[in-house]
This record gives C-alpha cells, sequence and structure tokens, in this order.
C-alpha cells in the first residue's frame, strides 16, 4: 500500500444476476481522513461499503483496507475496522456496562483492557449515572454515542459508519460530529455514508454515487466551486438529477 | 474461546432477563405434563397385528379369517413360538398379537369352549384398548354365527393381556410426546426467534463484521438451549418418575444420548428456519405452523399414524419427532437397546445432517 492510504479501491464491481449494484469505482482514503460517502438511496453506497468491511464479496476489481485485500483476508480487515450500523446496534436488555464488555470481548481484547476502556469511556461521555442501565431505556441520542464509543473499543485504523446521524436531533448531531472530529484527530479514518447534505460539508473529501458509479469525488469546496453551488446540496441535486 | 465464552454469556443474560422465554423455558414442560393427563380418545384402522396360532384348525381360520376381512386390522405375520412375540413387540412391528391356544377346535367341540388370548402393545393405551374391543366383537359375532347352527351353547372365551403398559395409564403414552414437543419447542423455535432477533436489531451485522467468524456466532447462540432443553428433557424425565410412577425401562444413559441427538435436530431446523426467516415473526409463525403443528398431529403422539389416511402415514416419515417417539417409547417403556432402535436413530442422525448442510448452504447465499 503506497504512501499514507489507508483504504484504495480500484474498478471494483458487485453485480447480482443482471443488476449491477456498483459499478467499477476508484477511490482511496488516506490516514486520519473523514471521509464522507454519499448517494441517494439505491444508490449502491451501502453495497459498496459491505464489500469493504468484508461481509460481501466483490464480482471483480481490486480493494485493500487497512493493508489487506477484501478477497483474500478479509478476517484480517474485520480485526481493524470499527463499525456502526444506522440502527445503532446494541443490545437492549444488556446494560452499558454488559454491552462494553461483550463488544470489547468479541474483538479480543483483555478483561483488564476492557475494564480500562470502559472507564475512560464512562469519564468522556458522563455515563457515570447511567452505566448499569439497560440500553434500551436509553434514549435514542445516547444508544448513538455509546454505539460509537463501542466501534471504536478496539483502537481500529478504521471506522465504518452507516448514516450514523438518522432520526437523531440537531444538537446531538452536532455533538456527534465532534466525537467524529475527535476520533480522526487521534488518527482513526472515518468512513461515513450520510443522507445529510449539511454534515457532507464536515467532512475532508466525499464522494457521490450516482446508479453504482461514482460521479464526483473531491474537497467540499472544489465540488462546490466545480458545480457552481452554493452548498453541498445543490452539488447533490445537480449530479443526481445528472 | 475466551470471545466465545463472553458471547454465550451474553446469550443466558438474554433469556434470563426475558420473562416469556423464562416461563415457555420453564412453564411449559409443567403447563404441558399436567395439560396432557386428560386421555385422549381415538378409533383404530388397519392396526397391524400377529397371529400365534397353537392349533392351526378350520375355526381358528374361519376367526383369523374374519379378522382379516374386517377394515381394523391386516395380519402382519405369524408366529410360531411363544419367544416370537416379544420380539416382534420390540420392533414395532405389530401393535397385538393373536394367541389360540391349542386344539381349539376340539376343545370348542368337546368342553364347548375354547381360548383365545390377545396380547396388546399398551405403550399406547387407548389404541391397546381399542383393539382389544375390536377384537372381542369380531370373535363374538362369529360366537354368535356357530352358536345359531346348533343347539349347543359353543363359548369361545376371550382373554386380554396388556404388556408394557399393564395399568393402562395414559401418561405413559404422552410422556415421550410432551418430551418431543418441549425440546422442539425449545431448540427450534426459541432458536430460531434468537437468531432472527439479532438480525431484526441490526446486531447481527455487527457481529459478522467482528472477527468473530458466522458459526462462531451460530453455535454461541445455540450452546444455552443445548444446555436448558438437556435440563428440560431431565425435568420431564424426573416428572414422569416420580409424580405419575412411570418407570424408565431402558437404559438412561442411551435416553440422554438419544435426547441430545434429537436436540441437535431440533436446533439444526431452528438454525435452518432463522436462515430463510427476517423477521422474529416469521420464525415464530414457521416454527409454528411448519413444525409445532405436524409434530403434534402427525408424529403419532396424539393420533396413531396406523389410523391416517395412506398420504399423511406417508408425510409422517419426515417428521423427525415421529423417530423420536419412536425411540422414546423404546427406551422408556419396553426398555429396549440400542439393537432395536438403530433404525430410528439412523434416521434422525440423517435428518440432522441435511438439515445443517442445508443452512450452511443458505447462509452462504445470504453473505454473498
Amino acid at each position: 500500500m503506497k504512501n499514507n492510504n489507508v483504504i484504495e479501491v480500484e474498478n471494483l464491481t458487485k453485480k447480482f444476476g443482471n443488476f449491477t449494484a456498483v459499478n467499477s469505482i476508484t477511490f482511496e482514503v488516506k490516514k486520519g481522513e473523514i471521509f464522507g460517502f454519499l448517494g441517494a438511496n439505491g444508490a449502491g453506497k451501502t453495497t459498496a461499503m459491505k464489500m469493504l468491511i468484508g461481509i460481501s464479496k466483490p464480482t471483480s476489481g481490486k480493494a485493500q483496507v487497512a493493508g489487506f485485500d477484501v478477497f483474500t483476508h478479509p478476517e484480517d480487515i474485520k480485526k481493524n475496522i470499527g463499525y456502526m450500523s444506522q440502527k445503532f446496534a446494541l443490545y437492549d436488555d444488556l446494560t452499558v456496562k454488559e454491552n462494553i464488555t461483550f463488544f470489547g470481548g468479541i474483538y479480543g481484547l483483555s478483561r483488564a483492557k476492557i475494564k480500562e476502556k470502559r472507564n475512560e469511556l464512562v469519564e468522556e461521555l458522563g455515563l457515570q449515572d447511567i452505566v448499569n442501565e439497560l440500553v434500551g431505556s436509553l434514549p435514542l441520542g445516547w444508544k448513538q454515542k455509546i454505539s460509537f464509543s463501542i466501534a471504536l473499543l478496539h483502537s481500529p485504523t478504521i471506522v465504518f459508519l452507516d448514516e450514523p446521524t438518522g432520526g437523531v436531533d440537531p444538537i446531538t448531531r452536532r455533538q456527534f460530529w465532534e466525537m467524529i472530529y475527535k476520533a480522526a484527530n487521534n488518527g482513526t479514518t472515518v468512513f461515513v455514508t450520510t443522507h445529510y447534505m449539511d454534515e457532507a460539508e464536515y467532512c475532508d473529501r466525499v464522494s457521490i454515487m450516482v446508479d453504482g458509479k461514482i460521479e464526483a469525488l473531491d474537497t467540499p469546496k472544489k465540488l462546490k466551486e466545480k458545480y457552481n453551488a452554493d452548498n453541498m446540496n445543490d452539488v447533490f441535486l445537480k449530479l443526481a438529477r445528472g | 474461546m475466551k470471545r466465545f465464552i463472553g458471547f454465550v454469556k451474553k446469550e443466558f443474560y438474554h433469556i434470563f432477563r426475558d420473562k416469556r422465554s423464562l416461563f415457555i423455558l420453564f412453564g411449559m414442560p409443567i403447563a404441558q405434563i399436567l395439560l396432557f393427563g386428560f386421555a385422549i380418545t381415538n378409533e383404530i384402522n388397519n392396526v397391524d397385528i400377529a397371529i400365534f396360532d397353537k392349533s392351526n384348525d378350520a375355526t381358528t381360520q374361519e376367526i383369523i379369517q374374519k379378522i382379516s376381512a374386517s377394515k381394523y386390522f391386516s395380519i402382519k405375520q405369524n408366529i410360531t413360538n411363544e419367544a416370537e412375540i416379544e420380539t416382534v413387540f420390540q420392533k414395532g412391528k405389530v401393535l397385538a398379537v393373536l394367541v389360540f391356544e391349542k386344539d381349539f377346535k376340539k376343545n370348542l367341540t368337546k368342553d364347548n369352549a375354547a381360548k383365545v388370548h390377545v396380547i396388546t402393545d399398551a405403550t399406547d393405551p387407548n389404541t391397546a384398548n381399542s383393539i382389544t374391543n375390536y377384537i372381542s366383537a369380531i370373535i363374538g359375532s362369529y360366537q354368535k354365527e356357530i352358536n345359531k347352527n346348533s343347539t349347543l351353547e359353543y363359548q369361545i372365551e376371550t382373554k386380554s393381556r396388556m404388556v408394557y403398559n399393564p395399568e393402562l395409564k395414559s401418561v405413559f403414552m404422552f410422556v415421550p410426546g410432551v418430551m418431543t414437543i418441549i425440546l422442539m419447542l425449545v431448540s427450534a423455535m426459541m432458536t430460531s426467534i434468537s437468531i432472527t432477533r439479532e438480525k431484526e436489531l441490526g446486531t447481527m451485522e455487527i457481529l459478522l463484521v467482528s472477527p468473530l467468524k458466522p458459526f462462531q456466532v451460530i453455535v454461541g447462540k445455540v450452546i444455552p438451549y443445548i444446555f436448558l432443553s438437556i435440563i428440560n428433557a431431565i425435568v420431564i424425565v424426573l416428572l414422569s418418575i416420580f409424580i405419575f410412577k412411570m418407570p424408565v425401562q431402558g437404559s438412561l444413559f442411551l435416553l440422554a444420548l438419544e435426547s441430545v441427538l434429537f436436540i441437535i435436530t431440533s436446533l439444526s431446523l431452528g438454525i435452518l428456519i432463522s436462515t430463510v426467516s427476517a423477521t422474529q415473526q416469521t420464525a415464530m409463525m414457521i416454527s409454528l405452523m411448519g413444525l409445532m403443528l405436524p409434530t403434534i398431529l402427525l408424529s403419532g403422539f396424539i393420533f396413531p399414524i396406523s389410523s391416517m389416511p395412506l398420504p399423511l402415514q406417508i408425510i409422517s416419515n419426515i417428521i423427525p419427532a415421529k423417530w423420536f417417539i419412536l425411540i422414546l417409547k423404546g427406551i422408556m417403556l419396553k426398555g429396549v437397546g440400542l439393537c432395536f432402535i438403530w433404525k430410528e436413530t439412523l434416521i434422525l442422525a440423517g435428518m440432522t445432517l441435511f438439515f445443517i448442510a442445508l443452512s450452511i448452504k443458505k447462509y452462504k447465499i445470504r453473505l454473498e
């Protein structure tokens, strides 16, 4: 893997029968970057992401994530990435503490390490009062934050966030982006898909997928210049309408 | 391995924090045993019987003729010595053996009285009872016929003896059935629901992205249910021994092994169901309609398979529970060893392998 790219993708394609969900996409993501992966529903961004996190086999093309090939070493990729889904999936019938212990455990962290990380988390997020509450009783904003922190628990090279701010109020969304910045500052690469175009402005670089292809890829500033638009929303609409 | 233990521990949290699953797990066996204490009546039809004709004369031939002409019985086999009676029962080939005493015709004409013995397999007491009644009725009508043409009163005395369950306790019949249903319910339904729940919540995705391998996830999810199913089986056996005074005739060790085999069969069915259903509700519907209903109706638990129409009899062969009930009855009531139930065991094992292979295939397709 050349220089400091943590994701390198070349002509990656995924076909389901006759339908091409992802059509020969090429891009790379640098270490510590916040990379926005945009597209309308059905544009193929979830399929593309699934190939990168090793749970879907590409039809053709090349891809390396965290230095490992997605075709030959998906298991090594899994050890080096974090993942947070749009459902903020945690176990509702387990307490915050038990959730942290469980997810730390399946990533192979030692008991001492889990305890250390857990204390850090409790301190950082101010979880002192709710650490022994069942996750099911917490508001969505809390679940989102905890879910993100759990995705970072094993200090992954890259964290993949699949629409991490769906259904959350604007203030919580802002707080959440602060957490993302903090992670990026600590050197974690953030790969994030989103629907909210205002969030696209927060990314270092964004790619916009339309019908399985990457139609645009640059910094938000350059994209706005290129498409002569005031904001990312206009850029997106111009691209999506063709 | 440590990851794995954490996983199993989490699974136990799920189970013990959900009152509904706790009720199904532990309330159900007891409730069912008590509920099924009510006798269930049933009719007989085309029951296989064997004949042990010690006199083999014109009269016995006529009676046999009459019995085989009725739609209730079909004569499967003729026996030539006492020892064979035990064997045919243990093999489960016939449900009743008809024994005509020596010099049947001579006794009838000379002493005006002859004896016929009906021995029935009373592991299914209702059927055994019906068989005895039906045979007595047929012999009774034959007796009337011969008495019509003669001035003398000929007496044929029908004696009956029920083997394996002489007191005709119906609890003896339903214990194997309830045990089968509970194990099926706990293993197949509960696992399929708990796996699809992870899918529904989105946690399955997280698990698949984690370094845990898919098979570790599945095995981790089923282990608690294996454990709980074994406890359930023990509770049921203890209940039947101490509350219903039902002795376990055969080897407890064999019983345990066969139970574990059936638990694994059910678990593999549960995994299979979870691969084809996306929601807990679907999983529950498939388990109830596709597994529980056929298990209750077609396994021979309530309705004797021999009385079913032919298409249903054929279908009953693909119900794993049917084979397990045969095994349980064999071990618990007849006290037979593996040499009498190896066929059933083999069929169950084969089914299990088939379901596991199918689940793996389906699971892979889903991941592609």
